[in-house]
């Protein structure tokens, strides 16, 4: 007599055997090491991290080399280590003017105070694959005369300064926590923001690139991307004042956008804001695009497009959640599709039913 | 059993936050519950809102049950029992009469259940309007108002259009005369089982942030029309393995020339009545 799927259990254990084993790869090639892809496998680091929500670039290290480089899945090793930390509190909020700038440039202004810092970017590079890629550089890389140690001012304030740009915007109150208060809709800025900023990279790269096609148009400009080191400061509340616990390297995106005016205020251009850590650039911009598109209500705009609908993007973005959904499909539903079995063979017969006695 | 993490992984804050969201879901029956969902060592979609749940109500002396299409021998609820014996150490069992908690995915165990047992159900998408208004500030406003028109249209229009009404799982219900909820994908033969049960059921949504419950005793009625009234599947041939006429089937294809046969779904209570007859 056949006997329904039975053995789940041993064959559950021998498909993760068996995923050890693949994972390894051809023993006689040398393992991988995460010193190695911590060093250079970098912006997978800083993705894993940013989508992650955990600054620690060895445990991203780990994930990435323990998911076989599937980056959604060492997200998802991050997010369930991350939700078992302790919470000592909130760090005060980092200051990025005082970054140690690595690289720094504004699309909307051809120089300004600071200058133009292109640093490390794949922006001018030709490419073509460099089959003989030597290992290792022939020489230190000189950086030129630029002296990176003095403090660059945001080119967003310069402009801020003559009133031609809107104020960044300044919620009163605590910001809200997503990951210790479930979302609720409408969601202030606070709310979008953290959820956009550990959202899918390529989800929100699609959203944002649907407005510069025309859904949700909001004329962007990158006036200022900058990516390098802050520090991050945390006050014990028994000691009452504030010590740096480390630094933190980050990439902050501003946006200018369309301008706005109504009868009793003069046109100003509005913003759009991104943040990730590490050097994911690609993201920093997607969100502030997605941020811009999404404060419709704010600025009492019409809301037509799926970059504008907060509900929609919010719900849809994080890719933790998304994967889990739409794998979930090959766990077994055979009790469900049972019953839609047997309500179609119903439907069907009464159908055919009814042919037959209008034959007749 | 895994050190190092606290007894059935949550740790205590979060259990409390959880509790705190059951007990709001059994003061108000039927009432989704938003609670702050954690990510949980297993994906999305597996049932993390569920092992949320029985993380928080677990205790070390409980005997703990894992069904999935209402077997315990399916994957996802081999991976979930397991979790727990590493998590918690509790003993575990495949019989419904010997569990004092129960976590199920898509089924309802055919034996009645008892006051002193829980059965938690996993549930992807919590909202029974979900699928006909996608918003959920716009479903969150017709609960509040008791507006559930749109449902009732759906499936007078399943009827117009079928001459039945047409969902055949997840069937739509409404709780103590306040609430419509959605049971979770379970067959709508098991949707009787819900109402007026001596367990206490508590369904949990991890993706979706949601908890809800249907307290002992309790009026649960499945919606439907006076001329079409509420009816559930039924089958042409009994279980081939035990001879059962009155429990869930499933189809087992057995070649490609369509020949087939049909096997009790709960696979505790298929080989209880096996033993029984034997």
């Amino acid at each position: 007599m056949y006997v329904a799927v039975k053995g789940g259990e041993k064959a559950i254990d021998a498909a993760h055997r068996l995923l050890g084993e693949e994972r390894r790869g051809n023993p006689e090639i040398p393992e991988i090491t995460t010193t190695q892809i911590g060093e250079q496998l970098t912006l997978a680091v800083d993705r894993v991290m940013t989508e992650g929500s955990l600054y620690d670039r060895e445990l991203a290290a780990v994930a990435i080399k323990q998911a076989r480089g599937d980056l959604i899945e060492a997200i998802f090793l991050i997010r369930a280590s991350r939700t078992t930390l302790p919470r000592y509190g909130y760090s005060t909020p980092i200051e990025t003017s005082d970054m140690l700038i690595r690289r720094r440039i504004s699309a909307a202004f051809k120089d300004m105070p600071g200058g133009q810092i292109l640093g490390p970017t794949f922006d001018y590079t030709h490419r073509l694959l460099e089959f003989e890629a030597s290992e290792t550089p022939a020489a230190p890389v000189e950086t030129g005369p630029a002296d990176l140690d003095r403090t660059m001012p945001r080119v967003l304030d310069l402009i801020g300064a003559e009133g031609l740009i809107e104020a960044a915007s300044s919620t009163s109150g605590e910001p809200g926590d997503l990951t210790r208060e479930p979302l609720a809709f409408p969601a202030d800025r606070d709310l979008r923001l953290q959820s956009l900023v550990r959202g899918d990279e390529g989800f929100l790269l699609a959203l944002g690139y649907s407005t510069q096609r025309g859904y949700g148009r909001s004329h962007p400009f990158a006036g200022e991307i900058r990516y390098g080191e802050v520090s991050v400061s945390f006050t014990p509340e028994e000691l009452g004042f504030e010590i740096e616990i480390g630094a933190i390297d980050i990439t902050e995106c501003e946006m200018i956008n369309q301008f706005k005016g109504s009868a009793g205020v003069p046109p100003q251009f509005t913003r759009g804001y991104g943040l990730s850590f590490g050097q994911c650039e690609r993201k920093a911009m997607s969100m502030a695009l997605v941020d811009r598109a999404l404060r419709v209500r704010e600025l009492d705009e019409e809301q037509t497009a799926p970059a504008q609908d907060e509900e929609f993007v919010l719900s849809h973005a994080d890719n933790v959640q998304a994967t889990g959904f739409v794998e979930h499909l090959k766990l077994p539903h055979y009790v469900d599709f049972q019953a839609e079995l047997e309500l179609l063979r119903r439907l069907r017969r009464e159908v055919q039913g009814l042919d037959q006695e209008a034959a007749e | 059993m895994t050190t190092g993490y606290n007894f059935a992984y949550l740790n205590e804050q979060t259990k409390r936050m959880i509790r705190r969201a059951l007990l709001k879901a059994v003061a108000i029956p039927g009432y989704q519950v938003p609670f702050a969902s954690r990510e949980m060592p297993m994906p999305y979609g597996w049932g993390t809102g569920g092992v949320q749940v029985t993380a928080s109500i677990l205790t070390p002396q409980d005997t703990l049950k894992v069904i999935d299409q209402g077997a315990d021998d399916t994957t996802n609820a081999v991976s979930i029992r397991k979790f727990f014996v590493r998590t918690a150490g509790v003993a575990t069992t495949e019989e419904t009469e010997k569990a004092s908690i129960i976590q199920t995915r898509h089924r309802v165990p055919e034996a009645a259940l008892r006051e002193d047992q829980i059965l938690v159900y996993q549930v992807p998408i919590p909202e029974p309007l979900r699928f006909l208004e996608p918003r959920e500030t716009e479903t969150r406003k017709m609960h509040a108002l008791e507006e559930y028109g749109i449902m009732h249209v759906k499936l007078y229009e399943d009827i117009a259009r079928h001459g039945h009404i047409a969902t055949a799982y997840a069937y739509p219900a409404k709780v103590n005369g306040r609430y419509v909820f959605d049971p979770s994908p379970i067959p709508k033969f098991d949707n009787p089982k819900l109402d007026d049960c001596a367990a206490l059921q508590l369904f949990g949504a991890g993706r979706e942030k949601r908890i809800y419950a249907v307290p002992p005793y309790t009026k649960v009625r499945s919606l439907d029309f006076e001329d079409h009234p509420f009816s559930v599947q039924k089958w042409e041939e009994p279980c081939a393995l035990c001879g059962s006429t009155t429990t869930y089937l499933d189809e087992i294809i057995l070649d490609d020339k369509g020949k087939r046969m049909f096997v009790c779904s709960d696979t505790d209570h298929c080989r209880k009545s096996q033993e029984k007859a034997a």
